[in-house]
């Protein structure tokens, strides 16, 4: 119970999150998919935010939670850097030939 | 200051909407994928800024910047290396990197925590964290193998039971664990759930068949984006909460979008499970018309309007730009060609209209099923490139068919229709297809991207 009262807002908060996301999901077209898919990839590297406040409240002698923490940061921000450039590189593919149209 | 942090949060989750919202046409997809790319940079640097004191070790701070810097070139390289027929491998890949963050970040944080003073809802978010992070971690890499074609599926009996088994037991030694049934220390608890739940990962991906990998992929995308906001909720940070939520959503829905278009429940996906065609009354002899190259290309000059629908046969055959070739060609012989693609096309979500638009086609060429199903009797041919369970017209005749009820592109409403295939293969359904038999089809036998080709050829003489 302590937890739900602690937690109030963020509960009120997710559920506004499911239902603003589904909305704003929903009117993106099958053609964009998987730009869709992959850029969504790379905003739940957002995870690299908590993977970095743990890093730096590690002690310096703790070398098992510092080797962790480091593989943690590297997979986080492999999956943002990767997943916004490759969603880049998808998306440039798109827009060039709507220059040619008009 | 804490205000500047609260405003700058706030502002990567708004880029973050904005970025989704923006995706929702082409033209401007590519500001959104910027502002949302902006809106992560920014949530960054504000951790720092919230984050780093002079209490800090250095060694903690080198690690960190080490990793993220590495971090960013790997990114960079593997998406400038990667080919378009290797999207789905390199989204598997990511999305496994941000569920392996997801658990190791579960890891360290109950190393660090009191587990005599936290409370009860935060050991259970951190658990679930570790738990939805591991799943995605060796879930995706199973996937980015399969789709490589390095691993086969297995739907051994002992493979189901198996992840039926650590499953249930995912749910009930953490229920255990509180009652207070597992005398061990919270963090040796920890490992021996990531174990279980990496392992579960596995089995859960191993039995589901390679054509329904688009379904799985949306799946696990959706579990990282859980797991990252069960982190958020342990941190009270609402970036990661939004940013996880958002995730979740796009995978959930996507997942069920694929899940329709192949008339298949998300349970029956899961389980690996076909309907079994019934009897062996279907697998009548059929019989088949072989077409010319020279016929089919003259068949296409007279043509006044032309659909061509993709499968990832076409993408196999590495045919999409010689199909670029052939749409540009007709097209200045004033025949309008249209790409029908059916929401299964391609090894994940709409990866076949990204094949198509890196052989210049433009997006307004690229029809949705219904569209194409609505004016399919005006195409004078339909050209069928690699696909084959999509365009059979059993799934809506033949109730006795293992696809009936799967929404299909009616091909056969055309006034003609040619089909490029390389051999009289079933697809994967492993369904013979009633299309091949009818008056108005015919079949064009060898690779398709050597036919395509040959097809231009003769076209420029005629």
């Amino acid at each position: 119970m302590d937890f739900i009262n602690q937690h109030i807002q963020e509960i009120y908060f997710v559920i506004f999150c499911v239902f603003i996301g589904i909305e704003v999901i929903s009117n993106v077209p099958a053609i964009l998919h998987t730009p869709l898919m992959s850029g969504a990839n790379a905003i739940s590297g957002v995870i690299l935010v908590g993977a970095i406040i743990v890093m730096l409240n590690v002690p310096e002698d703790d070398y098992l939670n510092l080797t962790l923490g480091g593989i943690a940061v590297f997979l986080g921000t492999l999956n943002i850097s990767g997943g916004f450039f490759v969603t880049g590189r998808m998306l440039k593919m798109f827009s060039p030939k709507k220059e040619n149209n008009k | 200051m804490q205000a500047i942090i609260e405003i700058g949060y706030l502002l990567a989750t708004l880029s973050f909407l904005g970025g989704l919202k923006f995706m929702s046409s082409p033209k401007n997809a590519k500001t959104g994928n910027l502002i949302a790319a902006s809106g992560m940079t920014l949530a960054v640097v504000i951790t720092f800024i919230s984050a780093v004191t002079e209490t800090v070790p250095y060694t903690n701070l080198i690690i960190l910047f080490l990793a993220i810097a590495v971090g960013t070139v790997v990114g960079k390289r593997l998406s400038d290396k990667v080919e378009m027929t290797g999207m789905p491998q390199l989204v598997s890949l990511f999305n496994a990197t941000g569920g392996g963050c997801a658990m190791l970040l579960g890891l360290v944080e109950a190393n660090q925590m009191d587990a005599a003073t936290a409370i009860l809802g935060n050991k259970i978010l951190l658990i679930s964290g570790l738990i939805t992070g591991a799943v995605a971690l060796t879930g995706s890499i199973i996937a980015e193998r399969k789709l490589a074609g390095k691993v086969k599926d297995r739907r051994t009996k002992l493979v189901i039971f198996s992840a039926r088994f650590l499953l249930l037991l995912m749910f009930l030694l953490p229920m255990l664990y509180f009652i207070g049934f597992i005398p061990v220390e919270f963090t040796v608890f920890m490992y021996i759930l990531a174990v279980i739940a990496m392992v579960y990962g596995v089995l859960f991906v191993l039995p589901i068949g390679g054509a329904d990998m688009p379904v799985v992929i949306s799946l696990l995308n959706s579990i990282t984006g859980i797991a990252t906001a069960f982190a958020g909720f342990v941190y009270g940070n609402k970036v990661m909460i939004a940013g996880g939520i958002f995730v979740g959503a796009a995978g959930i829905l996507l997942t069920l979008l694929m899940c329709k278009a192949m008339n298949r429940s998300l349970m029956k996906v899961l389980a690996g499970t076909f309907k079994k065609s019934k009897g062996g009354a279907a697998e009548e002899e059929q019989e088949i018309k072989d077409i010319s190259v020279s016929e089919t290309a003259l068949a296409l000059s007279f043509a006044q309007r032309v659909a061509i629908v993709p499968g990832y046969g076409l993408a196999v055959a590495q045919a999409q730009h010689t199909c670029g070739q052939l749409q540009q060609m007709l097209e200045k012989r004033n025949c309008e060609v249209d790409y029908i693609i059916h929401p299964v096309a391609g090894r994940m979500p709409g990866h076949m209209n990204v094949l198509l638009a890196e052989a210049n086609v433009e997006y307004s060429r690229l029809k949705e099923m219904d569209e194409g199903n609505e004016n399919m009797s005006q195409y004078d041919m339909v050209l069928v490139i690699g696909a084959n369970d999509v365009v059979n017209p059993a799934a809506e005749n033949n109730p006795d068919s293992p696809v009936y009820g799967m929404p299909i592109i009616r091909a056969h409403e055309s006034k003609q229709v040619v089909v490029m295939k390389r051999s009289m293969g079933k697809g994967y359904a492993g369904v013979q297809n009633d299309l091949f038999g009818l008056d108005n089809c015919s079949i064009l036998f060898g690779d398709a991207k050597v036919s395509l080709q040959e097809i231009i050829n003769q076209l420029k003489l005629i």
